[in-house]
C-alpha cells in the first residue's frame, strides 16, 4: 500500500472519530457515534497490519497480543459496576499513558522503522516531540494511577501536602525541559530514561494534593494529558489519525476541566495545587455550637412526599457510596403511582467525575428526559414542594451565596432552599468535603434523615 | 522554497483542536462520563505505531528490546480499545426516554 494511501486511510479514521464525539450531542445518536469510533479504530488497525504485510511469525504474535489485551478489556467492560466507573475511566488513562512511553521507548531504540534516522543520531524534531510524547505519557500513567488509588479507597482520599512540593514540582519540570534539550545535543540512552524517570515521579507529585472531592478535575485532566501524549507521538510517528485523536482527546479533557472547575468556582491552578480544606482554617472553627435541628424518620418523610405535587431528587456522591440509585428509582416510582410530579437536578461536580450521577441514575432505569443539568432547573426549586437531597452536601450550602468569606463562596449552587420542605438524607451532621457547616440543616423547613441512604430510602418506599 | 512536512501536520493538529473544542461543548453533559470513556479509546489508536514498532524488521528481530516495548503498547492498547468502547456501549445503552405507559 502506498504512502499516500495509507494517510488517507487514516484520516478517515480520524475523521470517523470526530463523528464518534459529535454523535454525544445527544443519546438517541450516541449509539451510531460510538459504532463510528469502532469502524475508524477498525480501519486504522486494519491497514497499518496490511502496510506492514508481515503474515509470519510476527503477525501471529500480534494476533495473540491482540486477544489477550481485548479479553482483558472486554472483561473488565462487561464485569465492572457502574459506580466503579471513575476508577475504571482513571485505570484506561494510565494504560494509555504507558503506552506511549513504551511507544517512545521503542522510536527511541530503533528509529529506522519510523524514518527518523539512525539511533545516536535521531532527527532533532522528531526527538523533541518523542521526549514531549514519553514525558507527558508517564505524567498520566503515574498520576492515573495515584488517582485510581484514591478513587478505589486503595490510598486516603485527603490531600497529602508537604514543605516545598510546588517547588519540587517546578524544579522537576525545570530538569525535563533542560533534559530534552541536552538530549537533543548529545543523544545518550541514559538521558532518556532519566527523563522518562523524571516524568513518572512528576505524575506522582502532582496528583497527591488533590483530596477526593476534586478528582472530576484530576480525571478530566488526565483525560487531556492523554491526548497530548498521543499527539506527540502522533508527531513523532509523522501519522495524522494519532494528531487529530490527540488534538481532539487533549481538547475534551481540557474542557471537561474548565466546566469541572467552573461548576466549584475554583481556578484551575487552585485546584491543581492542592489541598481545599487543608488550607481554610478559619472558617472551619468558627461555628461550632449546637444548634438546634429537626429530625424525622421515613414514615414524616414519606407523608411529605405522598402529600406534596412535585418533588425535586438531588443526588451526590453519598448515593454513589451507598449504591441507593436502584432504592431511589422505586421510590420515586411509588411516588409516581400517587400522582407526585418527581425530576431530578444534577450539580455539575456531584460525584467523583464528569456526568457519574447521570450514568448511575440511567443504570436504574430513570428515563434521561427526567434529569435536569443546575441552570435548566434551579427556578423550579421555588415552584416545589419536596427537595429530596441524598448524598449531596456542599453543592445545596446557601453559604456560598452569602458568605464571601466561605471557602465556597461563588460556587454555583442547587437552590435547594427555595423549595417548601428540604429532605436532607445523610449519616450525621457532619460536614462536607469543604469543610464547612451547611446551615441548610438547621433551617425551618428542613428535615433531617439520619440513616444510610439506600436503608432510608428503601423505607420510605415502603411507608408510601 | 519548499514547506516543511512539519508545518503541513501542525496545521492538521492546530485545526482538529479547534474541531474538538465545537464538538465538545456540544456534548450533553449528561453524556460527559461516556465522553470520558469513548476518548479513552479512541486515544488508544496510539496502537498503530506499537504495531509498526513491533513488527519492525524480519522474524529475528520479534524478541528485540524496542519490538518488545511495541508489543507490551500492544497488549496495553488492546485493554483500553475493547475496554473503552465496550463499557461505552454499556453505558449508552443504558440511556432511555420516558416510556409512553398512560
Amino acid at each position: 500500500m502506498s504512502a499516500n494511501l495509507l494517510a488517507v486511510f487514516y484520516l478517515i479514521s480520524g475523521v470517523l472519530f470526530i463523528l464518534a464525539l459529535r454523535g454525544l450531542s445527544s443519546p438517541e445518536t450516541s449509539r451510531q457515534g460510538n459504532f463510528f469510533g469502532i469502524i475508524g479504530m477498525a480501519i486504522a488497525i486494519g491497514v497499518t497490519i496490511i502496510s506492514i504485510g508481515n503474515f509470519s511469525t510476527g503477525f501471529i504474535f500480534l494476533l495473540f497480543f491482540l486477544i489477550i489485551g481485548g479479553s482483558i478489556g472486554a472483561f473488565i467492560a462487561f464485569k465492572i459496576p457502574m459506580t466503579a466507573m471513575p476508577e475504571l475511566v482513571a485505570g484506561f488513562h494510565s494504560l494509555v499513558g504507558l503506552a506511549a512511553v513504551f511507544v517512545a521507548i521503542s522510536a527511541f531504540l530503533n528509529p529506522e522503522v519510523f524514518n527518523l534516522g539512525v539511533p545516536g543520531n535521531i532527527k532533532i524534531s522528531s526527538l523533541i516531540e518523542m521526549s514531549l510524547g514519553a514525558a507527558i505519557g508517564a505524567i498520566t500513567f503515574t498520576g492515573s494511577i495515584i488517582a485510581f488509588l484514591k478513587l478505589r479507597g486503595l490510598m486516603s482520599g485527603s490531600p497529602i501536602t508537604f514543605t516545598g512540593q510546588h517547588f519540587l514540582n517546578l524544579a522537576l519540570g525545570i530538569i525535563i525541559v533542560g533534559l530534552i534539550i541536552y538530549l537533543c545535543s548529545i543523544q545518550h540512552e541514559y538521558l532518556f530514561w532519566s527523563l522518562i524517570a523524571l516524568s513518572l515521579l512528576v505524575g506522582v507529585l502532582l496528583i497527591i494534593p488533590i483530596g477526593g472531592a476534586d478528582m472530576p478535575v484530576v480525571i478530566s485532566m488526565l483525560n487531556s494529558y492523554s491526548g497530548w501524549a498521543a499527539a506527540g507521538i502522533g508527531f513523532t510517528l509523522e501519522n495524522s489519525a494519532l494528531i487529530i485523536t490527540g488534538a481532539l482527546v487533549g481538547s475534551s479533557g481540557a474542557i471537561l476541566s474548565y466546566i469541572m472547575c467552573k461548576g466549584m468556582n475554583r481556578s484551575f491552578f487552585n485546584v491543581i495545587l492542592g489541598g481545599w480544606g487543608a488550607t481554610d482554617e478559619g472558617s472551619k472553627t468558627s461555628s461550632k455550637e449546637q444548634k438546634p435541628v429537626k429530625n424525622g424518620n421515613a414514615d414524616d418523610a414519606a407523608f411529605l412526599m405522598k402529600n406534596a405535587s412535585s418533588v425535586i431528587i438531588v443526588p451526590g456522591y453519598g448515593m454513589a457510596v451507598a449504591q441507593a440509585q436502584h432504592a431511589l428509582r422505586e421510590m420515586v416510582d411509588s411516588l409516581k403511582k400517587n400522582g407526585v410530579k418527581v425530576s431530578y437536578a444534577i450539580h455539575p461536580v456531584a460525584g467523583r467525575m464528569p456526568g457519574h450521577m447521570n450514568v448511575l441514575l440511567a443504570e436504574a432505569n430513570v428515563p434521561y428526559d427526567e434529569v435536569f443539568e443546575l441552570e435548566d432547573i434551579n427556578n423550579d426549586f421555588a415552584n416545589c414542594d419536596v427537595a429530596y437531597v441524598i448524598g449531596a452536601n456542599d453543592v445545596t450550602n446557601p453559604v456560598a451565596k452569602t458568605d464571601p468569606q466561605s471557602p465556597i463562596y461563588g460556587m454555583p449552587i442547587l437552590d435547594v432552599e427555595k423549595s417548601k420542605s428540604v429532605l436532607f438524607v445523610k449519616r450525621s451532621l457532619s460536614p462536607g468535603y469543604a469543610g464547612i457547616d451547611n446551615d441548610l440543616f438547621y433551617r425551618e423547613n428542613t428535615l433531617m434523615l439520619f440513616a444510610d441512604a439506600k436503608k432510608m430510602t428503601e423505607d420510605i418506599t415502603k411507608s408510601l | 522554497m519548499e514547506i516543511d512536512p512539519f508545518i503541513f501536520r501542525l496545521s492538521i493538529f492546530i485545526l482538529a483542536i479547534f474541531v474538538g473544542y465545537y464538538v465538545v461543548w456540544s456534548v450533553t453533559p449528561s453524556l460527559h462520563t461516556p465522553l470520558m470513556s469513548v476518548t479513552n479509546a479512541i486515544s488508544s489508536v496510539i496502537i498503530v505505531g506499537a504495531i509498526v514498532a513491533a513488527l519492525a524488521g524480519d522474524n529475528s528481530k520479534i524478541f528485540d528490546t524496542a519490538n518488545i516495548f511495541g508489543f507490551l503498547a500492544i497488549i496495553l492498547a488492546a485493554v483500553n480499545i475493547f475496554g473503552g468502547f465496550l463499557v461505552t456501549h454499556r453505558m449508552l445503552a443504558m440511556y432511555k426516554k420516558k416510556r409512553k405507559d398512560k
